[in-house]
């Protein structure tokens, strides 16, 4: 028979010394792992960006990332900070080394959260010229026409972000119309019933290249190299 | 994002709600919705909860950022939560021991509530700012609270009703959630912009 | 001094399947409910999920099961809690190592398995108190319970939703996917359903055992 058990507290010591060694223990776990997977990770990240890139700016072979400030592009080195002002964004180059493209994040507001597109930019003609869908979360079979719809694809072949005289902004802002209504290059057709996915799409360009273009046209010809 | 704080409001509280569009505390959701009284006090002292561990994880993700330790952030993150729990809870012994007894096994559960977790790193994944996150963990908590008083509103009516034996109890709680789920959805779109 | 309890049983086959099918997370228990509704809108997702939080589960519970006689009763919920977090943080990396797709589908809810009631549940109910192997094989059938119970799920989710499942096309061009059982009512809906399937099976079978 097993005697009456007196109620003890454990003494703070003990309970210190308890926490201490699961502490280290998990300490010691937890940075193995981050040091061990953070090559992995970086690669993975690495390759699904250049996935991303080559898939708007076909024919690229090579990416580089860059920041655009009012001083001027300068290269970006991977994981490094974007300088204040900053607005991101990647070069392409084929296998001879000529520069492809740009291509450039957008993101905005949809119906159930943001959607990112990454869209490719030709500098010499200043059109977008293709844009891949990065991340959302739409309606399935709805929103997410904007991943099929051709005809809304289509809108993204040539769409105009020419800069104005001043290089403040573009000379037409970027805007979404009801279907079949487009007349300018520089809109976008939206997709009959799916209007607010179509239209954060339209926004979220507008806004980043509003951003991007003034600082990046006057600085293209250092990409060429 | 450049979302202005009454979208984030709007958004959190009706179009995303934590527990009928992003499936966020779920377990309390179920477990403490069949009455109108306890409902409510479990709303509020979680939306309390939510809020001191929106403002600790803001602190803590400028501090982890600083010194790049960004991998202890989850363990960071559910301490704090764990301790404001215990905090409310010897709060509400003393200040209010018959809503404490009410309550019961359920507010040390708040510490599992996903809901709680999930505002601290959804305001540090989009890096909102001080008073976005305060109005998203307010939101949140709103939303979470909206959805229990349905909820128990809606069961306790129920009790008078004749409901299949089979039926009764957690199926009849996901059908009704789903219903309102589906309800909610009405509102997808608000505050999306032009 | 022990008092006789559940650990001199030693391990049988019931201490494994009594997680996957009388104590069945999902669909008797109905707990870690978060994931299981949000992650499930296809076969694949929701098995991924099952598969992350059974490494979880059974890494926390063997930790736990080892250091159960060092730490002091006071202290035990806290300590659970980091070494669940713990584990959470390694599988959050080695998912992304491996997979940033799946990442980016499963997103925020691999963090969130640290709250998952499961696996708190079964470290203070069954890991504190059994001996390592013990609680592993237990922390074993738990796992494969709720992975099961989440691929089931996605998997009508998905079939039902999607028209697919594991990304193939079942039906021809005719099929009208039932769109909503992708999106957040629908995992109420189903989650109802296959709840209602189990309870009338298990009353079936206990009005065999009676009559």
């Amino acid at each position: 028979m097993s005697e009456p058990i007196q109620p003890q507290t454990t003494p703070g010591s003990k309970m210190i010394a308890t926490m201490a060694l699961v502490a280290s223990i998990c300490g010691v776990l937890i940075v193995g792992a981050f040091e061990g997977t953070q090559d992995a990770i970086a690669e993975n990240k690495r390759i699904m960006l250049e996935r991303a890139v080559f898939k708007v700016l076909p024919g690229a072979a090579s990416v580089r990332e860059y920041a655009a400030t009012s001083a001027g592009i300068q290269p970006l080195a991977a994981g490094a900070a974007l300088p204040e002002g900053g607005v991101k964004f990647y070069a392409a180059y084929d296998q001879a080394g000529v520069l492809k493209g740009v291509a450039a994040e957008a993101a905005g507001k949809g119906y159930a959260d943001v959607v990112r597109v990454l869209y490719g930019y030709d500098a010499e003609r200043q059109v977008i010229i293709g844009i891949g869908v990065v991340s959302m979360r739409e309606t399935p079979g709805i929103g997410d026409k904007i991943i099929t719809d051709q005809a809304f694809l289509k809108n993204f072949e040539a769409l105009d972000v020419r800069v104005n005289a001043e290089l403040t902004a573009l000379a037409n802002a970027v805007k979404v119309v009801k279907h079949g209504s487009k007349t300018d290059p520089w809109q976008i057709d939206a997709i009959a019933g799916a209007t607010v996915t179509s239209k954060a799409v339209g926004r979220g360009i507008n806004d980043s290249a509003q951003k991007l273009m003034p600082l990046l046209v006057p600085h293209i010809a250092e990409l060429k190299s | 994002m450049n979302e202005s704080l009454s979208q984030i409001f709007i958004g959190t509280l009706l179009t995303n709600n934590f527990v009928l569009a992003m499936f966020l505390g779920l377990c309390p959701f179920l477990g403490v919705s069949s009455r109108l009284g306890t409902a409510v006090p479990m709303g509020v002292a979680t939306t309390f909860v939510m809020l001191v561990a929106s403002v600790c994880a803001y602190a803590l993700n400028l501090l982890l950022n600083y010194f790049q330790l960004e991998f202890l952030r989850l363990i960071s993150y559910i301490v704090v939560i764990a301790s404001s729990v215990q905090l409310v809870e010897m709060v509400m012994k003393k200040y209010s021991p018959a809503l404490f007894r009410a309550l019961g096994i359920f507010l040390p559960l708040i510490t599992t509530n996903c809901a709680v977790l999930a505002v601290a790193l959804f305001q540090t994944a989009r890096e909102y700012s001080f008073s976005q996150s305060l109005v998203f963990a307010l939101g949140g908590g709103a939303g979470f609270t909206l959805a229990l008083v349905l909820m128990a509103s809606l069961r306790e009516r129920l009790q008078l009703a004749n409901v299949p034996t089979l039926v009764q109890g957690t199926a009849l709680s996901l059908i009704l959630a789903g219903l309102l789920s589906l309800a909610f959805m009405g509102f997808a779109g608000l505050g999306a912009g032009e | 001094m022990s008092l006789p309890n559940q650990a001199d049983e030693g391990i049988t086959f019931d201490t494994f399947m009594e997680g996957v099918w009388r104590q069945n997370p999902v669909f008797v228990m109905v707990l870690g409910m978060c994931p299981t509704l949000a992650v499930t809108v296809s076969a694949v997702n929701g098995l991924s999920m099952g598969v992350a939080t059974m490494f979880v589960l059974v890494s926390s519970c063997l930790l736990v099961s080892m250091i159960r006689h060092l730490v002091p009763k006071e202290v035990r919920i806290a300590t659970y809690i980091v070494i669940i977090a713990t584990f959470v943080t390694l599988v959050d990396y080695l998912i992304q190592a491996a997979s940033l797709a799946l990442y980016e589908a499963l997103g925020a809810f691999i963090q969130l398995i640290v709250v998952n009631c499961i696996i708190l549940g079964r470290a203070e109910a069954h890991a504190s108190k059994n001996p390592p192997l013990k609680a592993v094989v237990n922390a074993l059938g738990m796992g494969v319970g709720f992975a099961i119970g989440l691929f089931a799920l996605g998997a009508t989710r998905e079939i039902l939703g999607a028209g697919k499942l594991f990304g193939i096309t079942l039906f021809g061009d005719n099929f009208q996917p039932w769109v909503v059982m992708v999106l957040p009512p629908g995992g109420f809906f189903v989650l109802g359903g296959w709840l209602l399937l189990f309870a009338l099976l298990r009353s079936r079978k206990e009005g065999k055992v009676q009559a």
